[in-house]
């Protein structure tokens, strides 16, 4: 009876072992792929590649916030300020270069530095003072959002300033749109380069790895005599960072800051994150798995954008079923592996 | 005995209570600095009552309604992100359903459009109890989903116009209208907080909800019924969502399914944690949230009052959530207090020893 204790494992380290780990990944991918061919079969140039090089365009700054999520809640954490963040950071950058006159690659390189800074410090809140990441966090979603109002109540434009031109310069591949190719503007690659890094730092550093040990069982981790303190407050610098960045994308791509825009870009992050995979209460996910989730958001509204007479609200309905749908095949497979280990 | 019993629980509550209103009175006072005596004093005019401070009781009384919904959450250990998205649900129902009607006036219309909206944010409340109670989905992820599809429902309800009801029918007088000098909306929330700290208080289901939040296991092994009573609380939250919703609906005599209640939740959760409410659950301080709630209300007037613009309401609310939440944290308290705390007492507990040797 005493050797069973001792090799029973707790509930928590038997959701997605082995092969089950990778169900919810393939299945946002099975559904990737349904709503392409879906796309594919009912409408008309549905199937240019340009339609798939535009989900890189519109989603970029979605999609770099939602690779910062996917390490604060992996770590079992909650980032509800980012999408403040990132209006603010735009807003910043506008501010500082059209009315401030300083030079532009000074003041992205200013914001970066700020967002990662403000993530340090929120993380240290949380880690030092034991306080709720929901809460801590969310003073940085009514700060950032009281502050960025407070620069400007409507809209700035950016475009007098000549490197915010550079973010929509783009690369064109297979000689172009007519010719069968697509383009992708610098801004995406930014993006896609951010997914790669992330990709890297998660699974192959230690980081990464402590990321999912103080996920999996924050004791555990520190028992190991793993760097809980830095990998904690790490996941928020990330956030923090990924946040200022998809701020400054959001200027390269539209040149203006709307100090009401990315209202609720929080909420399309975390139902990324956990669509493509990633459990809500941490220890276990993909980043690649992110970026699908991205990709089913993009795709629900390239979808309604083709249908042309539905309305945009029922991307956020579908959304919402999907992540119901997530979270109940999440939870299935939770219970079904603790049955099969006792 | 029972006496001094009585004292301490009476302690306890009054030192939970001392800070909010003390945060209140502070704020009220300059108020009163800036624009004078009439900030607190009501007068009638027109057969109402009027003046800064009702007003400020009048615009809170659907967040008080939603903070009340929320104590109860999370004192079982939950929460409840939908609130906002349940208020411009309950919102469009109601709105969508009269001017749907023929005759807007119509007392039978009126009183079906709100019966729909309440039964509707009722059976939303119902639902993400059940997804806490019996999939055992985190409270937090469970109404997460309808915190992002439930603006999307409230403009399929309203086809994503905004309906506007006629200011003649009697459904703005929910919002606009006064009974005995008094708005009605201060009756409802006067009503509805009532009932609940007396269901609360006055039978066990205080203690129960109390119980389930400390440990839900426990006290199912206690023979309490926790799956039922978290549904129960949770149906109670979109309960008042909704009626907050019905409230501010008819105050505007619009619904706006994208901006209704738009952050009501946060602004719940704040009230709730200012009046003393753990989010950890267990104990709950439902006069607390009261309170908090007539906090983060007169905290509007006092920034415009004291000249600061408008855009300072997020920024000072920021302020407030951090300084509240570091002061709740008890390694806050240790870091900051530890150059000002006496000397551990072990030194002076060895002579008594030897007092007593002796």
């Amino acid at each position: 009876m005493s050797t069973q204790t001792l090799t029973e494992r707790p509930a928590r380290s038997t959701l997605f072992d082995g092969m089950t780990r990778y169900i919810p990944i393939g299945a946002t991918v099975a559904l990737l792929l349904a709503l392409y061919f879906g796309g594919v079969a009912n409408y008309r140039n549905f199937d240019k590649p340009q339609v798939i090089a535009n989900l890189f365009i519109d989603n970029a700054p979605l999609l770099v916030i939602a690779v910062g999520m996917t390490f604060v809640i992996l770590s079992g954490g909650i980032d509800l300020s980012v999408g403040s963040v990132m209006a603010f950071s735009t807003m910043t950058c506008a501010w500082l270069t059209v009315e401030a006159g300083l030079s532009a690659p000074l003041v992205v390189a200013l914001v970066l530095v700020f967002g990662t800074g403000w993530g340090l410090l929120i993380g240290a809140v949380i880690h030092y003072f034991n306080v709720q990441p929901f809460i801590a966090t969310l003073v940085g979603l009514f700060l950032f959002r009281g502050l960025t109002l407070q620069i400007s109540t409507s809209d700035m434009s950016m475009r007098e300033v000549k490197f915010f031109q550079w973010g929509m310069t783009h690369v064109e591949v297979g000689g172009g749109i007519r010719q069968g190719g697509f383009w992708l503007p610098y801004l995406s690659f930014a993006a896609i380069a951010v997914v790669a890094v992330a990709f890297v730092v998660l699974h192959y550093t230690r980081f990464g790895r402590g990321v999912y040990a103080v996920g999996g069982n924050e004791q555990s981790a520190l028992l190991m005599g793993l760097p809980v303190a830095r990998t904690k407050i790490g996941v928020y610098v990330v956030s923090g960072f990924c946040a200022s960045l998809a701020g400054v994308l959001a200027a390269f791509a539209t040149k203006s800051a709307d100090p009401l825009r990315h209202v609720g870009a929080e909420l399309d992050a975390i139902a990324a994150v956990v669509i493509g995979g990633t459990l809500l209460t941490g220890g276990a996910g993909f980043v690649l798995g992110t970026l699908a989730g991205v990709m089913v958001w993009g795709l629900l509204n390239t979808l309604i954008q083709f249908q042309g007479n539905l309305s945009s609200w029922w991307a956020r309905i579908v959304m919402g079923v999907l992540l119901l749908a997530f979270i109940l095949l999440q939870r299935g497979l939770a219970r079904s592996g603790e049955k099969r280990r006792t | 005995m029972n006496n001094a019993l009585n004292r301490v629980l009476a302690n306890q509550y009054a030192r939970r209570l001392m800070w909010p209103v003390l945060v209140l009175l502070v704020l009220i006072a300059v108020n009163i600095a800036v624009t004078g005596f009439d900030f607190i004093w009501p007068h009638v005019s027109d057969g109402r009552l009027s003046g800064a401070f009702v007003n400020i009781l009048r615009r809170s009384a659907p967040l008080l309604l939603i903070a009340l919904g929320m104590t109860l959450v999370i004192a079982t250990k939950g929460i409840d992100l939908s609130v906002g998205a349940v208020y411009a649900i309950g919102a469009a129902i109601a709105c969508q359903t009269i001017i749907d009607g023929t005759d807007q006036s119509a007392a039978g219309l009126i009183f079906r459009a709100v019966a729909i909206a309440l039964v509707a944010t009722a059976v939303i409340g119902a639902w993400n109890g059940t997804m806490v109670a019996y999939f055992g989905i985190q409270p937090i992820v469970a109404t997460l989903i309808l915190m992002i599809a439930g603006r999307g429902i409230a403009q399929l309800v309203t086809g994503g116009q905004i309906p506007k009801v006629q200011d003649s029918s009697p459904f703005t007088e929910l919002g606009r209208g006064e009974i005995l000098t008094v708005p009605v909306p201060i009756w409802i929330a006067a009503a509805v907080f009532a009932a609940l700290v007396l269901l609360t208080r006055r039978t066990a289901l205080g203690m129960l909800l109390e119980a389930v939040g400390g440990n839900p296991e426990a006290s199912r092994l206690a023979g309490i019924r926790s799956k039922g009573i978290t549904v129960l609380v949770y149906l109670v939250c979109g309960l008042c969502a909704g009626l907050a919703g019905l409230i501010g609906a008819a105050n505007l005599g619009s619904a706006d399914a994208n901006n209704g209640g738009l952050w009501i939740e946060l602004d719940a959760i704040l009230a709730v944690v200012i009046g003393g409410t753990s989010l950890l659950g267990g104990r709950f301080y439902l006069l607390g949230t009261a309170i908090g709630v007539v906090i983060i209300g007169t905290l509007g007037d006092t920034i415009i009052n004291i000249g600061l613009s408008d855009q300072w309401q997020f920024t000072v609310k920021a302020i407030v959530v951090f300084i509240v939440a570091l002061l709740q944290s008890p390694e806050f308290r240790a870091w900051v207090f530890k150059p000002f705390k006496r000397r551990p007492a072990a030194p002076a507990a060895a002579p008594a020893e030897e007092v007593l040797a002796k």
